[in-house]
């Protein structure tokens, strides 16, 4: 606790504090989302993790009891596409940003992560831009506000790293005085194919260098080391499966050319994002085993988000893609139960297979399944209880809960909120009052008021 | 006999005389004494010989011939040490020993044109916005216009840096009196200013995440560069010799690195990225030092308190929202010297781009209403940035031995009706020249504005 911040602290005053080991939610309306639904439903958390779940639980006496009566709990959101909890998002100077990583900038004091909680966002997977064809080093984070940069990150989520096709990797350069002289190749989609080919044919002799360096290591002799490439580590860590790839993608044509160059190097793609058109080439991509991370309805933003449906994310489940629904924005992270409720208008999609978009299947996506993306024993306790279905827009989230700790309470922040306003105003008044005590201070000190300055002397 | 002199006078026969003898024997006698190192003496005489203290006690024997300072109501402490500067380097210099790097966060280019920077940096093989083997002290030089201007506050000594870019250069502990650049060197070199400066979209590394990236390669190629030369010097003949490197040899010869930490995400950041890095790591900033103390003491790393509280703009707009963490940083970052005293972390002051001596003494002043001790006050401004810099052998304290540098006030020293009398550099009297109106007016270049960055 020692390390919480003072905002934090506010916020969580007397959530936190009282942690305890074993929880029981009763009475609640449960959407597994894998195993069905139970009506008048318990959860016992223990330790942090699901221990039971069903309608008759015995919890022991010293449970901290949330009686859920009429309300829905759901497994925590996972988002597989944002930008939030990081002082940085894009290294646009250089077409291949391997070499740097939203690891070294996590900001866990963002306010975006609390408003993420607001909206039952429990697990999300923090991406860098898509300037450059390919990028940065991405990471997956559990959304735990009042927390240090170093217990953000999802425990024994691989990492991953973002790649990016279409117009924004073939941007060359920011409109300005320096254009002329930062003319940044590629210049259109076949260049950013090879600039992807040309980083993994690096790559490739980078770790056949390390490899011949160790077997003579091996052999007991004593060769000189390679240099050590922060932009080629990551991509040898592709290569070997170590790394998830994320790439940003909208058009059938780049989506169906990088599928090709993955196979050509043998690599996977974990999962395209945006991937707007999708439904034309579903099979294709089922057939690669690559998720899909779509938007409902967000599209027509630029040229090449102009032939998109709402039928995307349907299509591409009935075609045997693992699909989700991400917000790439602060502003829709707090409402994707929405979002997920528009594949059962557009598609008709089940209850169930619309969670799944923003639960198990960004699970599966980011390999955490076996974790976290269901309400399951022996799972993270990561919960977000409604007030109604969390289907419906007019239901709101009432508790967010990670690792069996709350960590938002919806009637603790109202409640707290006047005394925020009142802690602000006195703030203010005082650094008022300090300002006029000073310039009347300045004002008293004026020349004329001072004695005159003394003679130097030297004595003996 | 009472000879009245100015010190105009004084130093023209020194000048006259050989440059190193000019002040030879000096006194202050009964003068209450601060040496800082131990209990203030009420009644005590400090005598100098040729720029060191030789004696400091209540019964110090004043030796014939010495010019004797009556000290009677007056202070004497050792002289202030501006544990973080640019003093004495002017632009000039600094840009003839290393073309301007392309500067961020500059829009478009005032006067040169972009033609004359460097190229975009592709890589960090380019080794961009680096100039880790500039020496503050090649640099220094008496005649810039803020070397007396910070010696009117009572600073004696500063170390000053290098500042452009992201491996900037190495500092130099400098006394801020001399005939030469040479002469005010006290110790080189002091440590490598580290910033977190990027390049936009224009040039590499163009983010946070970019300049962290490229100053690890960098660590990773000194490294490499180590091996790979120990192998040649083991096997000259035989072997390629491996490439010159003079942005690492300025790297592998830093005793110490500065990483800028003003918020406590970016304090626990750079905290971890110094030892990380394996390397000597002092933090400077520290507006939110007043809820880090934890963070900073479990870290056991120096830091440097930037003098310059955070404060609204003056031009701002007076409605603009503001969220309550803002507003809290500015209202108890001068506790964070109070804080840290008590939690028992190292810390320095260091001027932060304040000038004259009434702005600076009026911070200090604001972070004591806070609670910091007096005591503690002068020690971060005296024996804690000697410390910090290996220097406390020489500098900080008034001790037989030390070097003579010391601020003689009437009055304690940050009392509210204080007045500097005399700064002894070196042994040698100056006195402080008069402040001008304008606060903030003291001609300061863009340099130093960037300190408190």
């Amino acid at each position: 606790m020692k390390r919480l911040s003072a905002a934090a602290v506010m916020v969580l005053a007397g959530v936190g504090a009282a942690r305890a080991e074993v929880t029981l939610i009763k009475n609640a309306t449960i959407l597994t989302v894998t195993k069905g639904t139970i009506t008048k439903g318990s959860i016992l958390i223990r330790d942090g993790k699901i221990a039971e779940v069903g309608q008759s639980v015995a919890a022991p006496a010293e449970a901290t009891v949330i009686d859920a009566a009429g309300e829905y709990v759901m497994p925590g959101i996972i988002d597989c596409h944002s930008h939030i909890a990081t002082e940085a998002v894009n290294e646009g100077s250089v077409s291949v940003s391997s070499m740097v990583g939203i690891p070294d900038t996590l900001n866990p004091e963002d306010i975006y992560i609390y408003d993420a909680l607001a909206g039952g966002v429990t697990t999300v997977n923090v991406l860098h831009g898509s300037a450059n064809a390919i990028g940065g080093k991405t990471v997956v984070i559990k959304t735990r506000w009042g927390k240090s940069a170093e217990e953000l990150p999802f425990e024994g989520a691989l990492p991953g790293i973002k790649f990016a096709l279409g117009e924004n990797p073939k941007r060359q350069g920011s409109p300005s005085v320096f254009r002329a002289t930062n003319l940044r190749y590629p210049a259109t989609r076949m260049g950013v194919e090879d600039t992807i080919r040309e980083a993994f044919n690096e790559a490739k002799i980078y770790q056949a260098e390390w490899n011949d360096y160790r077997a003579a290591l091996a052999r007991g002799e004593h060769p000189e080391p390679p240099r050590r490439d922060l932009k080629l580590d990551p991509l040898v860590e592709v290569l070997e499966g170590k790394r998830l790839v994320h790439a940003h993608c909208y058009r059938a044509d780049e989506i169906l050319m990088l599928l090709k160059v993955a196979d050509d190097y043998g690599f996977k793609i974990r999962t395209l994002q945006h991937v707007l058109e999708g439904y034309k080439v579903a099979k294709e991509i089922a057939a690669h085993g690559t998720g899909a991370s779509t938007f409902s309805d967000w599209w027509a933003y630029k040229e090449e988000a102009y032939d998109a449906i709402p039928y995307n994310a349907a299509i591409m489940t009935k075609k045997g893609v693992v699909v989700s629904l991400n917000s790439d924005s602060e502003e829709l992270m707090r409402h994707l139960n929405d979002e997920a409720a528009k594949v059962m208008k557009y598609g008709g999609l089940s209850e169930t297979e619309a969670l799944s978009m923003i639960t198990i299947n960004p699970a599966k996506q980011l390999m955490i399944e076996k974790r976290v993306g269901s309400i399951e024993v022996g799972k993270d306790a990561d919960l977000a209880i409604f007030d109604g279905h969390p289907l419906s827009n007019y239901s709101k989230v009432v508790k967010t809960i990670i690792d069996g700790q709350v960590y938002f309470d919806r009637a603790k922040d109202v409640a707290g909120r006047a005394a925020k306003e009142q802690e602000k105003a006195q703030l203010i008044a005082k650094e008022k009052e300090r300002a006029r005590k000073e310039s009347e201070g300045q004002r008293r000190a004026r020349p004329g008021a001072g004695e005159q300055a003394p003679k130097p002397e030297v004595a003996q | 006999m009472k000879h009245l002199l100015t010190w105009f006078g004084i130093a023209a026969l020194a000048m006259v005389a050989a440059r190193a003898e000019a002040p030879t024997l000096m006194a202050i006698r009964n003068a209450r004494v601060v040496p800082v190192s131990g209990p203030a003496m009420a009644r005590a005489t400090v005598v100098m010989r040729g720029g060191l203290i030789v004696d400091v006690g209540e019964a110090a024997a004043i030796p014939p011939g010495a010019w004797v300072i009556e000290g009677e109501g007056l202070t004497v402490y050792p002289g202030l040490v501006d544990a973080l500067d640019s003093v004495g380097i002017t632009e000039a210099s600094a840009l003839e020993a290393a073309p301007a790097a392309r500067r961020p966060g500059m829009g478009a280019p005032a006067g040169p044109t972009p033609a004359a920077g460097p190229p975009p940096a592709k890589g960090p093989e380019d080794r961009p916005m680096t100039s880790s083997w500039l020496r503050a002290a090649d640099l220094v030089k008496p005649e810039e216009p803020r070397v007396a201007t910070l010696r009117s506050a009572g600073f004696t000594t500063a170390v000053s840096y290098p500042m452009r870019g992201i491996f900037a250069g190495q500092g130099a502990v400098i006394d801020l009196a001399g005939e030469r650049g040479g002469d005010m060197v006290v110790a080189t070199p002091a440590g490598q200013y580290i910033t977190m400066r990027s390049g936009g979209f224009v040039s590499y590394p163009g983010s946070l995440m970019g300049v962290i990236a490229y100053i690890r390669q960098v660590y990773l190629d000194a490294g490499h560069y180590k091996t790979v030369e120990g192998m040649y010097e083991a096997n000259r003949r035989g072997m390629k010799r491996p490439d010159y490197d003079r942005a690492l040899e300025g790297v592998m010869e830093s005793p110490r690195i500065l990483l800028p930490a003003d918020r406590k995400v970016e304090m626990d950041r750079m905290i971890r990225f110094g030892k990380e890095l394996g390397q000597a790591t002092v933090l400077y900033g520290m507006q939110e030092g007043y809820r880090s103390a934890d963070l900073l003491k479990g870290a056991g790393m120096p830091v440097l308190v930037n003098l310059k509280w955070p404060a609204k703009a003056r031009d701002g707009d007076p409605n603009a929202y503001e969220t309550l963490r803002t507003l809290e940083v500015r209202a108890h970052a001068p506790e964070t010297p109070s804080v840290l005293e008590k939690a028992g972390v190292k810390f320095a002051f260091y001027t932060g781009g304040l000038t004259s001596g009434r702005e600076i003494k009026a911070a200090v002043r604001r972070a004591m209403e806070a609670g910091l001790t007096e005591e503690a006050a002068v020690r971060a401004l005296t024996l804690e940035p000697a410390g910090i810099y290996g220097v406390a052998d020489r500098l900080g304290s008034i001790e037989k031995g030390k070097i003579a540098n010391l601020v003689v006030s009437k009055g304690d020293l940050f009392g509210e009706k204080s007045e500097i009398k005399y700064i002894i550099v070196d042994g040698k009297k100056f006195e402080p020249e008069p402040e001008s109106e304008a606060p903030g007016s003291g001609g300061r270049g863009p340099m130093t504005a960037e300190v408190g960055r």
